[in-house]
C-alpha cells in the first residue's frame, strides 16, 4: 500500500528497497501483514469463481456448464482454496498487523521467518492451482482428500500434497513467530491478561495450529508414500485402513475449524465494545472459554465420521463432547451481548458486520449442534444441511469478522476513513445474498439433496434457483469491497490517530497511518 | 537474558513440540490398530471365537449370496456355489475356488464385503482364506473353504444376506502389518 509507504518515517538507518524488492525482501510486520491480506484476498475471489461456477451448474438441473469430472474437482478446489488460501491467510494478515501494535511490540519476534512464511504462499499457491492443467486434473475427492479416491487419482493429487505441506509449513512458521512475540514482547505492565481479546484468541490459535497442523502434514505424507512409495497405510488390499485416514485427518480438521474462527471471534470482541463505548463484559472468562474451545476442540473429531463405522459408546462419547462446545461459545455470544446492553451503541459499518457475525454465526452453531446429535447427523451426512452450516459459520462467521475488521482497522492502516456509505451498502447485500444463497440450503439438504453432485432431483429446482441468485449477489457485492478498499488507500478524509471514539488499545495511541516502525520505545501500560 | 536469547528459547521448544506433533500423526498408525485390536473392531484378518454355545434356529432360513471379485490381478476366484440357505447359529461351510491364469507368481488378499452391512455384527467366521494371503504358483488352482455362522441376533427383517471378496494383488513388499496379523494365526 502506497500510503504506508510515503508516510515512513526517516530512519537514519533504514535504507529500503523500493518497487518489487521491498516487497519481496521485507521483514517489516505491517509490509508482510499487508501482503497476507491481499494475497487472500486474490485467493477469495479464485475461491468464489470456483463457487460461482458450481452455482451456475446448479441453477437448473441437469448438466449445462461444466462436466460431472471437474464439478468434483471445483468443489474440492473451492474447499482448499479457501480454507488455506483465503481464510487463514487473511487471520495471520490481521495478526501481523495487529498483534505488534497492539501489545507494544516494534516488531515480530522473527522478522526474516515472518518474511518466509509469507513468500511460501504464492508458490503454494501456484501448484495447488496450477493441478488443474495436470494430466487428470486437480484433485476431485473433497476437500478432505480421503482415500481410497486420493490414492486413485492422477499426479494432480500429488500437487496439491506438496501445496498442503508448503502451507502447512508457512502456518507453522506463522504460529511460532506469534506466539513468541506475544509471549516475550509485550511492552512493560501488558500482563497476559490485560491483553486486547484479539491477542489472545490469537495466541490460543496459535498454539492450536502447531499442536495439529504437524499432524495434517503427516497424514498427507502417509498418502504420499502409498501413492508413490508401495506403502500401505490406508490401502485395504495391503492391511491399511482408508478409515484411519479419517480419524488421523480429523484430528487435525476438527482444530482447524475453530483455527478459523477463534481469531474471528478476536475481531469481534475488539469491535463490539468500541461501538458499545463500553468493556467488553467479562474479559476473564472470554479467555477461559476461547481456551476451553480450544482444549474441547482436539476430542470431538469423530463428530465428522458418524456414519463411517464406529461403536455406539464411541458416537456417544462424541456426541456429547461435541455438544459441550455450545457452552462456551454461548459464553461468548452472550458477553458480547452484554457488552452492547446499554451501550452507547453506534452502528458503523465493522459494528453492522459484528452484529450479523453475531445472528448468523449462532445461527449455524446451532446447525452445528443439531448436526452433533448422531442420529440425525446420519440422517444429513453429507447433505446440503451440511453445506448450510459450515458456511454460516464460516462465510458469515469468518469472513463477516474479516470484513468487519478490515473495515474496523483500515482507517488507522491507511490514515484514510473508508466510505461509509458504500461500507453499508456492502455489508447489507452481503447479508442479504448470503442468507438468500444458503439459507434455502438447509431445506435442500433436510429434503435430502446429496452435496459435490453436479445434478438433482427435479423437486430440488426452485431452492437451487434461489440459492444460485443470492451467491452471485454476494459474490458480485465482494467487487463493492475491493472498491471501497482501492477508494480507501487512494485517499478519502484524514483519519485521527483514534479512529474510533470507543477504541481503547494500543494501536489507537499511534497516529493514522502509524509510522514504518512504531513503538521502537515500548509504551508503559499501566 | 536478552530478548533475542529468549525468543530463540520458545523458537527452539516450539520447533520440537511442532516435530514431535509431526511423529504424534505417524505414532497414531500403530495406536489406531492396537485399539481395533483390543476392541475387537475392524477385525479382518482373525478368525472368530464363539464365546457361547449358540441356539440353532431351526425356524428361521436365511439365503446366503456369495459372491467373488477380483481387482486387478489375472485370478478366476468364483464360489462353488452361489448361494446357501442357512438357520441362523447353524454352522456351515462353503467353498471358494481360485485359478492363477497367469505364468508368474502372485500373492493376493482378499478383502471381504457384507451386505446388509449389519451383516457383520453377526456373521462369525471360524475360518477363512481371507485371514492370510494367498501365494498362487504358476497356473495354481485352489479350493479354500470359509466356515461361517450367522449369529440368532440377525433382524427378522433380513432373509437374504450377500458375503462378497474381493481379491487384490499384493507386492512382494507387502506390508508388516499385514504380515503380524497373519503370523499370529
Amino acid at each position: 500500500m502506497a500510503a504506508v509507504h510515503d508516510h515512513d518515517i526517516a530512519h537514519a538507518h533504514d535504507h529500503h528497497p523500493t518497487g518489487l524488492m521491498r516487497w519481496l525482501t521485507s521483514t517489516n510486520h505491517k509490509d508482510i501483514g499487508t501482503m497476507y491480506l491481499w494475497f487472500s484476498f486474490i485467493m477469495f475471489l479464485t475461491g468464489g469463481v470456483m463457487a460461482l461456477t458450481i452455482r451456475a451448474e446448479l441453477f437448473q438441473p441437469g448438466l449445462q456448464i461444466v462436466n460431472p469430472e471437474f464439478f468434483n474437482q471445483l468443489t474440492t478446489m473451492h474447499g482448499l482454496v479457501m480454507i488455506f488460501g483465503a481464510i487463514m491467510p487473511a487471520f495471520v494478515g490481521f495478526a501481523n498487523w495487529q498483534v505488534p501494535m497492539m501489545i507494544g511490540a516494534p516488531d515480530m519476534a522473527f522478522a526474516r521467518m515472518n518474511n518466509w512464511s509469507f513468500w511460501l504462499l504464492p508458490p503454494a499457491a501456484l501448484l495447488l492451482l496450477g493441478s488443474f492443467f495436470a494430466p487428470g486434473g486437480a484433485p476431485a475427492g473433497g476437500w478432505t482428500i480421503y482415500p481410497p479416491l486420493s490414492v486413485q487419482m492422477g499426479m494432480g493429487m500429488d500437487m496439491a500434497i506438496f501445496a498442503i505441506h508448503i502451507l502447512g509449513a508457512s502456518s507453522i512458521m506463522g504460529s511460532i513467530n506469534i506466539i513468541t512475540t506475544i509471549l516475550n514482547m509485550r511492552a512493560p505492565g501488558m500482563t497476559l491478561m490485560k491483553m486486547p481479546m484479539f491477542v489472545w484468541t490469537w495466541l490460543i490459535t496459535a498454539y492450536l495450529l502447531v499442536l495439529v497442523m504437524p499432524v495434517l502434514a503427516g497424514a498427507v505424507t502417509m498418502l504420499l508414500t502409498d501413492r508413490n512409495f508401495g506403502t500401505n497405510f490406508f490401502n485395504a488390499a495391503g492391511g491399511g485402513d482408508p478409515v484411519m485416514f479419517q480419524h488421523i485427518f480429523w484430528f487435525f480438521g476438527h482444530p482447524e475449524v475453530y483455527i478459523m474462527i477463534l481469531p474471528a471471534f478476536g475481531i469481534v470482541s475488539e469491535i463490539i465494545p468500541t461501538f458499545s463505548r463500553k468493556p467488553l463484559f467479562g474479559y476473564s472468562s472470554m479467555v477461559y472459554a476461547t481456551a476451553s474451545i480450544a482444549i474441547l476442540s482436539c476430542i470431538v473429531w469423530a463428530h465428522h465420521m458418524f456414519t463411517a463405522g464406529m461403536p455406539v459408546t464411541g458416537q456417544l462419547f462424541f456426541m456429547y463432547a461435541t455438544m459441550l462446545i455450545a457452552v462456551p461459545t454461548g459464553v461468548k455470544v452472550f458477553n458480547w451481548t452484554a457488552t452492547m446492553w446499554r451501550g452507547s451503541m453506534s452502528f458503523e459499518t465493522p459494528m453492522l458486520f459484528a452484529i450479523g457475525f453475531i445472528f448468523l454465526f449462532t445461527l449455524g452453531g446451532f446447525s452445528g449442534v443439531v448436526c452433533a446429535i448422531v442420529p440425525i447427523d446420519i440422517q444429513v451426512q453429507d447433505t446440503y444441511y451440511v453445506i448450510a452450516h459450515f458456511h454460516y459459520v464460516l462465510v458469515s462467521g469468518a469472513l463477516f469478522a474479516i470484513f468487519g475488521g478490515a473495515y474496523y482497522w483500515l482507517p488507522k492502516w491507511t490514515g484514510h476513513m473508508y466510505d461509509e456509505t458504500l461500507g453499508k451498502w456492502h455489508f447489507w447485500l452481503s447479508m442479504f445474498f448470503f442468507n438468500l444463497a444458503f439459507f434455502v440450503q438447509h431445506f435442500l439438504g433436510l429434503a435430502g439433496m446429496p452435496r459435490r453432485i453436479p445434478d438433482y432431483a427435479l423437486q430440488f429446482a426452485d431452492f437451487n434457483m434461489i440459492s444460485t441468485i443470492g451467491a452471485f449477489g454476494f459474490g458480485l457485492s465482494q467487487l463493492l469491497f475491493l472498491y471501497v478498499v482501492l477508494k480507501c488507500i487512494r485517499g478519502g478524509a484524514k483519519s485521527p490517530a483514534k479512529s474510533w471514539e470507543g477504541a481503547t488499545s494500543l494501536e489507537w495511541t499511534l497516529p493514522s497511518p502509524p509510522p514504518y516502525h512504531s513503538f521502537e520505545t515500548p509504551p508503559v501500560i499501566r | 537474558m536478552n530478548v533475542t536469547e529468549a525468543n530463540s528459547v520458545v523458537l527452539r521448544k516450539l520447533l520440537i513440540f511442532t516435530v514431535i506433533m509431526f511423529g504424534f500423526g505417524f505414532a497414531l498408525v500403530p495406536f489406531y490398530e492396537k485399539i481395533c485390536e483390543v476392541t475387537g473392531l475392524n477385525n479382518l484378518l482373525q478368525a472368530d471365537t464363539l464365546t457361547e454355545n449358540t441356539q440353532v434356529d431351526t425356524a428361521r432360513w436365511v439365503t446366503v449370496e456369495l459372491d467373488a471379485n477380483t481387482h486387478g490381478l489375472p485370478w478366476q476366484f468364483k464360489p462353488l456355489q452361489s448361494s446357501v440357505r442357512v438357520h441362523p447359529g447353524e454352522l456351515t461351510q462353503v467353498v471358494y475356488e481360485v485359478r492363477n491364469n497367469s505364468d508368474r507368481e502372485i500373492n493376493g488378499q482378499a478383502i471381504p464385503s457384507y451386505s446388509p452391512q449389519l451383516l457383520g455384527k453377526y456373521l462369525k467366521k471360524l475360518e477363512c482364506f481371507c485371514f492370510s494371503k494367498q501365494v498362487l504358483k504358476p497356473r495354481e488352482v485352489r479350493q479354500m473353504p470359509v466356515q461361517f455362522l450367522i449369529e440368532p441376533g440377525l433382524p427378522d427383517d433380513i432373509n437374504t444376506v450377500t458375503i462378497s471378496y474381493t481379491f487384490f494383488e499384493l507386492g512382494n513388499d507387502n506390508t508388516v502389518s499385514l504380515d503380524i496379523s497373519a503370523s499370529q494365526l
